[in-house]
């Protein structure tokens, strides 16, 4: 891992946003799984994980506090998944990085944080490492935790606020949502920072950027006849990078499936299936009954 | 919500065949593609990022302004020492749209401006509208900055367009107390200090929609002595500078959320705006065009706004064990609703196309001759927009009135209540059809197009396009329907008596826009096949209308007008 030298002075952050594209699953339809109990991807929209536009949105602030400062996107993901990378140059961002290799498939949370370090590390120039606390499609917040370890970096989750970065003293304070309140913290830097939900939603995309990114591609998405093919040549910000295992010289026991020691047992697949209506009266008895009921198939407690 | 993508009519209208020609236009052969990184390479691309820009303007409307509506109304904006403060929520809304970098949409790009055409930008202002007419004049006051744009020196421009391109915004202070319609009353003075050769503004101005703004443009009188609209001038004020204070704001019914000012001028640092003598009859002609379209947009906003509310709850609401949408009383007033917003939107658009063909060209000629063909077309749209847009704005705001009227009545008792956004609509509606120009004033700017045949040519022009087989029928109707109402212009200006001209005015020029908009109907249709029901009702409505004055004005003897004389 790199070291600082804490006492430099530096006038600008180096920032790394971690952001996954994930399934849809806030609109849930009735083909959202398959018969086997996985997710069906096609049935559901791709979006931008909606913590991870919390965390980019904290990034861009920091940006406009520091000019000067790069933002640096990072995601893994098939080849679509270039489109995290876009939807954050429309938002102020400077590049970004698209992990892409058959190997990084099946990854479980250890194998996508030794993939995302392995990154971080070969860019190697950075301050703040800043994604969202968890991933709308396997819900543990583990990733962003375990790329801090990883990388022996000090972290902060839950983040509400990143209030400060004082850049000489190289220490960042924030402001973390706990049980019942919100208490505020201070890290050094580099450091590790997971963004909760309830932070400052992320800014919309901007008129003028998503006009010069908006033909921005990833190799994968190269394919066939591409529109103004010729602007790609002139304008290198147009080509998203996407790295393969090698290129951030991965170990390939350590990805994807093989780097994965997490095991489905089983998967049990729920189906609503309420067919009836059921009318209550205003009266103290049947408010009671409704309660007891939802307490009991756990809908509530 | 996406106010842009869920109104497939947008998009039918962004697509119309003459964005070609003023795309063309406004991209001058696309020279700006090696200059600016977010210049269009081609129309196609032009086009893409009209609706890409259009998407954005439809994610904020619907997730954060409209949202933020209601809290708006209520909070209002407040005053203290001088100064107003925007309610929270309009706060939030200012700041997304800066982000977004929707400021400055129509400017050219060396000022930082987007360079979309009227017709884009428009449409992001009727989409705004939709969501909060009270914050679409605060985002629509950008409008300032074409008058700016059109009159000031280059200094001028250089100096303020990256300012209002940037975020920051405007205001134009017209109206005082006793100068309202009459702007030729006008009396805030603008004297010329010789000493340091800057001009000083006193005075007091009324009713100046966000009148804290960053930059003013101000109408003034600069000719000591005079009485009349050839003694004012225009003038630009920095609030940098100083000098303007907000005495008051006024406590509104409607589109409370946008602040209605009385500004206090004390010897407010100022410089001229173009020529002198000019600011009245040349300047504040030009901006209040430009402003009658963003109040028509206004207007289609709140009519479709209304429209979705009084669906929305008249599917919702069971009475006599069925949704009420199912009575033919209820029924038939949303489907007239629905055809109203859509006769608006379209006679919308088409003024914005006719508005863009002549303004591009006229910036052209500023950069070189104008062929003599491009000399004809400059004359053509001009004179278009001209005769359109009085009778849009007349027509289009009354509609959003009667839609919003209807949306409460579609509501019931309910409608009466705060709970339903109805009555802000209701509220907010009333004063489109009252500023910029009373319905009145259309009336007068449009009959002269009436009575010099601008909208029976146009009538005729599109007649000449050919219309699908099962639209011939609609087509006969409106063929007589036209003819009727050429009748009655020459019944009426035979006369030649101006008093009983200006009588009937308002009637002529309703029945010339009910041809008109049964027409652009007709050519909605013509291309998609949604638009048919709208086109068939309003062609059943506005010919009902033309005979209904026939009846009134064939019955009507000169001698009659002593009944109403005061």
């Amino acid at each position: 891992m790199q070291t600082k030298n804490p006492i430099s002075i530096k006038m600008s952050l180096k920032i790394i946003v971690l952001a996954k594209q994930v399934p849809d699953t806030r609109n849930v339809g009735k083909d959202a799984m398959k018969e086997d109990g996985t997710v069906n991807r096609a049935a559901l929209p791709a979006i931008f994980n909606p913590e991870d536009l919390n965390a980019l949105e904290q990034a861009l602030r920091l940006n406009d506090a520091h000019p000067g400062s790069t933002v640096t996107l990072l995601t893994m993901g098939p080849g679509r998944a270039a489109e995290i990378i876009r939807e954050g140059l429309y938002r102020g961002a400077d590049n970004g990085y698209l992990l892409s290799d058959r190997a990084f498939a099946g990854a479980d949370t250890l194998a996508t944080s030794y993939a995302l370090s392995t990154a971080i590390k070969k860019i190697n120039d950075y301050d703040i490492i800043i994604g969202g606390r968890q991933a709308i499609d396997g819900d543990t917040a583990q990733v962003g935790p375990q790329v801090a370890e990883k990388l022996g970096l000090s972290q902060i989750t839950y983040a509400e606020e990143v209030l400060n970065v004082d850049e000489t003293a190289r220490k960042v304070t924030v402001k973390r949502h706990i049980d019942g309140g919100v208490e505020t913290v201070e890290g050094p830097l580099p450091i590790v920072i997971t963004v909760n939900g309830s932070a400052a939603p992320c800014r919309p995309r901007n008129a003028k950027l998503i006009q010069k990114y908006k033909y921005a591609l990833g190799k994968q998405e190269k394919n066939g006849e591409l529109k103004h093919a010729d602007l790609y040549a002139a304008r290198p910000y147009l080509n998203i990078q996407e790295w393969t295992v090698a290129d951030i010289d991965g170990d390939l026991k350590q990805c994807g499936l093989s780097g994965s020691p997490t095991k489905v047992k089983t998967v049990q697949n729920i189906v609503f299936q309420a067919k009836e209506s059921k009318t209550l009266t205003g009266s103290d008895a049947d408010i009671e009954n409704l309660i007891v009921e939802l307490l009991t198939n756990h809908t509530i407690g | 919500m996406n106010y842009y993508t869920d109104n497939p009519s947008l998009k039918h209208h962004l697509h119309h065949p003459s964005m070609k020609r003023i795309v063309e236009l406004k991209e001058r052969g696309f020279a700006d593609k090696d200059k600016y990184d977010y210049a269009p390479q081609d129309f196609e691309d032009a086009m893409d990022s009209y609706e890409k820009v259009l998407e954005i303007v439809g994610e904020i409307a619907g997730e954060t302004i409209a949202p933020n509506a209601e809290g708006v109304d209520h909070e209002g904006p407040s005053v203290a020492n001088g100064r107003v403060t925007y309610a929270s929520g309009t706060q939030e809304n200012l700041k997304a749209v800066r982000e977004a970098g929707l400021m400055g949409i129509s400017m050219p790009r060396r000022y930082n401006g987007l360079n979309f055409p009227i017709v884009p930008y428009i449409m992001a202002a009727e989409i705004v509208s939709r969501a909060d007419a009270g914050f679409e004049n605060l985002w629509g006051l950008q409008d300032c900055a074409e008058t700016l744009y059109e009159f000031g020196n280059e200094d001028q421009r250089q100096r303020f367009l990256p300012r209002i391109c940037a975020g920051e915004t405007m205001s134009m202070d017209l109206t005082e107390p006793d100068a309202g319609s009459d702007l030729q009353s006008v009396m805030l003075k603008a004297t010329y200090n010789e000493a340091d050769g800057h001009w000083y503004l006193n005075g007091v101005k009324r009713f100046i929609t966000n009148g804290d703004a960053d930059v003013h443009l101000v109408l003034a009188r600069s000719e000591e002595g005079t009485r009349d609209g050839r003694g004012l001038s225009m003038f630009i004020y920095d609030k940098r500078n100083g000098g303007v204070n907000v005495r008051r704001i006024e406590n509104k019914m409607g589109i409370k959320g946008s602040p209605t000012c009385e500004l206090v001028f004390k010897n407010a640092k100022a410089e001229l705006c173009g020529d002198r003598k000019l600011g009245l009859i040349k300047y504040v002609m030009a901006l209040m065009n430009g402003a009658r379209l963003g109040i028509m947009a206004q207007a289609v906003g709140l009519s479709e706004a209304a429209c979705r509310e009084a669906d929305a709850y008249a599917q919702d609401r069971k009475q006599f064990g069925k949704a009420i949408e199912k009575f033919p009383a209820i029924y038939e007033m949303l489907t007239l609703m629905r055809a109203k917003a859509d006769a608006s939107r379209s006679m919308l658009y088409e003024t914005c196309r006719f508005v863009d063909i002549y303004k591009a060209l006229d910036d052209i000629s500023k950069e070189r001759k104008l062929t003599p063909e491009e000399r004809q077309e400059l004359k053509k749209y001009s004179k278009l927009a001209d005769a359109f847009t009085p009778l849009g704005k007349g027509m289009t705001t009354e509609y959003a009135n009667q839609n919003a009227y209807d949306a409460i009545q579609v509501h019931g008792g309910s409608g009466f209540m705060k709970d339903y956004a109805c009555e802000r609509i209701y509220r907010d509606a009333r004063i489109t059809n009252i500023y910029e120009g009373t319905t009145q004033l259309q009336v007068v700017a449009a009959i002269r197009h009436v009575t010099t045949g601008t909208y029976l040519n146009q009538l005729n022009e599109y007649d000449k396009i050919e219309y699908k087989e099962e639209l011939q029928p609609l087509h006969a109707r409106l063929q007589a329907m036209t003819s009727k109402y050429a009748t009655l212009v020459e019944k009426v200006t035979s006369t030649k008596d101006n008093e009983y001209i200006d009588f009937h005015a308002r009637r002529l020029v309703e029945a010339a826009a009910h041809c008109v908009f049964g027409y652009l109907l007709l050519q909605d249709a013509n291309v998609d096949d949604s638009y048919r029901r709208s086109a068939e009702v309003y062609v059943r409505y506005g010919e009902a209308e033309i005979d209904k004055i026939h009846t009134f004005i064939e019955k009507f003897s000169p001698k009659d007008l002593d009944l109403y004389r005061h």
